[in-house]
């Protein structure tokens, strides 16, 4: 395992949910983050974010990590869950409140 | 970086011929697309993985070349 997958695992593994993202909660940087942190924020959910444009290892990292090209990526106890399509599909399904419930 | 829609439809019919495929550009800048597949390939799989065929399908230019695609997948009815 790389440097970066053990730190993306490490992170994972201490915050029950944690949103990968382009920005920060409060100033994304990107519109497929930004849906994200609504969503999250729309549920009243806890969580921790990590803001991948401070960090290239984890930038990189993370898309091989989860086998999956883009970012938001959204994390709960440790499963990659999808990005912001995902969520807004689990959300509106209601599965996404499960997800995080569970 | 700018990708024609037809080149992203091409793409998902070459991996997926029983695809229907609907791109949207959402921005008219060739770089901000949205898509609705429906296949069959589709069936049993969780939204991860529906993602990742179409991803497939796109070889690697996701995230890349092609920088912003919403997908909406779906199984025939």
């Amino acid at each position: 395992m790389s440097e970066a997958h053990s730190r993306i695992a490490e992170i994972v593994k201490a915050n029950p949910v944690v949103l990968f993202m382009k920005g920060t909660p409060l100033f994304p940087q990107c519109g497929f983050s930004s849906r994200a942190v609504a969503i999250l924020d729309h549920l009243g959910v806890t969580y921790e974010s990590v803001d991948v444009l401070q960090d290239m290892e984890i930038r990189q990292g993370i898309k091989e990590y989860s086998e999956w090209p883009t970012i938001p990526q959204l994390y709960v106890k440790g499963e990659f869950v999808g990005g912001s399509d995902i969520m807004m599909e689990m959300f509106e399904a209601g599965e996404l409140q499960d997800v995080l419930a569970g | 970086m700018a990708m024609p829609a037809a080149d992203i439809e091409a793409l998902i019919r070459a991996a997926l011929p029983d695809a229907e495929v609907e791109i949207t550009d959402l921005a008219g800048d060739g770089d901000h697309y949205s898509a609705r597949v429906v296949s069959e390939a589709f069936r049993g799989k969780s939204p991860v993985q529906r993602h990742k065929i179409v991803y497939q399908a796109l070889g690697g230019r996701m995230g890349g070349e092609l920088h912003a695609l919403q997908l909406k997948t779906e199984v025939p009815n």
